[in-house]
């Protein structure tokens, strides 16, 4: 898991191009949006995409999205659980 | 062209280097336009972290844009409109979101790709950064046309739908590109005149 954490960091900050903040800045529970990362819908849109692409994760539901996108500690879990690649 | 109206700053950002009003202010002339951009948003102190999320068209406009908006948008004057054209339209960013669809076992496209697809949208980044509610247009054409910018920012100003124009002339196509802004409005500067925009714009 905490692999995974560190992976989903690093690719979080590589897509969404976030040329200011470091992998060490991220703290597990921290919000990916609003106060915290400070993440908009597009980059919402963009961690679905990643969701099907690295990890072959279909969100039929976007609004599933709310709560797997809480922090890199919710992602990850859902990840581990559901993921097909 | 005669009217009252004056050509009060402007800037060209092309082959690496960034001018205003004539002076280089910025300069990296063997860059890709990536890293020239990244490092002209440091050097000129942009302060926009969405900056890095742009497409090239928007970053090149965001940057000649904040040049010329900073010091009149501090003082509290933001009843300016955008007049922006080029010949490109949106067709460098068009071609990447294409490729990243092309492959249909491979097919994931990029929101992030997708939302600037559309010319128009460098106009929506600067509004933000500077809290603009006023008019804009995108127009293209197939070269720069000092006469459609004189006259149409002159009816902006004469129909009271603004107190300044930002005009600009922003193309990107592969490694091509260029910037060129300027603002006019009733505050004294060089008379505008579509002579006066050419030349400047070939300077």
């Amino acid at each position: 898991m905490e692999a995974l954490k560190q992976e989903l960091k690093e690719k979080i900050i590589d897509v969404l191009n976030l040329e200011d903040i470091a992998v060490e800045d991220v703290n597990d529970n921290d919000p990916l949006f609003g106060d915290g990362l400070g993440l908009d819908s597009i980059d919402a849109l963009e961690l679905i995409v990643m969701l099907d692409k690295d990890y072959g994760i279909k969100l039929a539901d976007p609004k599933e999205g709310k709560a797997i996108f809480q922090s890199i500690e919710t992602m990850a879990k859902y990840i581990s659980e559901n993921r097909t690649k | 062209m005669a009217n009252n109206y004056f050509i009060t700053d402007h800037c060209i950002i092309e082959k690496g280097k960034v001018l205003h009003n004539g002076q280089e202010v910025f300069a990296m002339p063997e860059a890709a336009f990536p890293d020239f951009a990244k490092q002209a948003y440091k050097h000129l102190n942009t302060d926009y972290a969405k900056f890095f999320k742009m497409d090239n068209l928007s970053k090149l406009s965001f940057l000649a844009a904040d040049i010329l908006l900073k010091e009149y948008i501090a003082d509290g004057s933001n009843n300016t409109a955008l007049l922006f054209a080029n010949s490109s339209s949106s067709l460098d960013t068009d071609v990447k979101y294409n490729d990243s669809i092309a492959d249909k076992d491979d097919y994931f496209p990029s929101p992030a790709v997708f939302v600037y697809t559309l010319p128009n949208i460098c106009m929506g980044e600067i509004s933000i950064k500077h809290k603009l509610y006023t008019e804009n247009s995108f127009f293209i054409f197939e070269a720069f046309n000092p006469e459609f910018f004189a006259a149409y920012a002159q009816a902006l100003l004469d129909t009271a739908k603004a107190d300044r124009v930002l005009c600009g002339w922003v193309d990107f196509l592969k490694d091509d590109y260029k910037a060129f802004m300027y603002l006019v409005s009733k505050e004294q500067g060089t008379a505008h005149t579509k002579e006066n925009i050419q030349t400047l714009y070939n300077n």
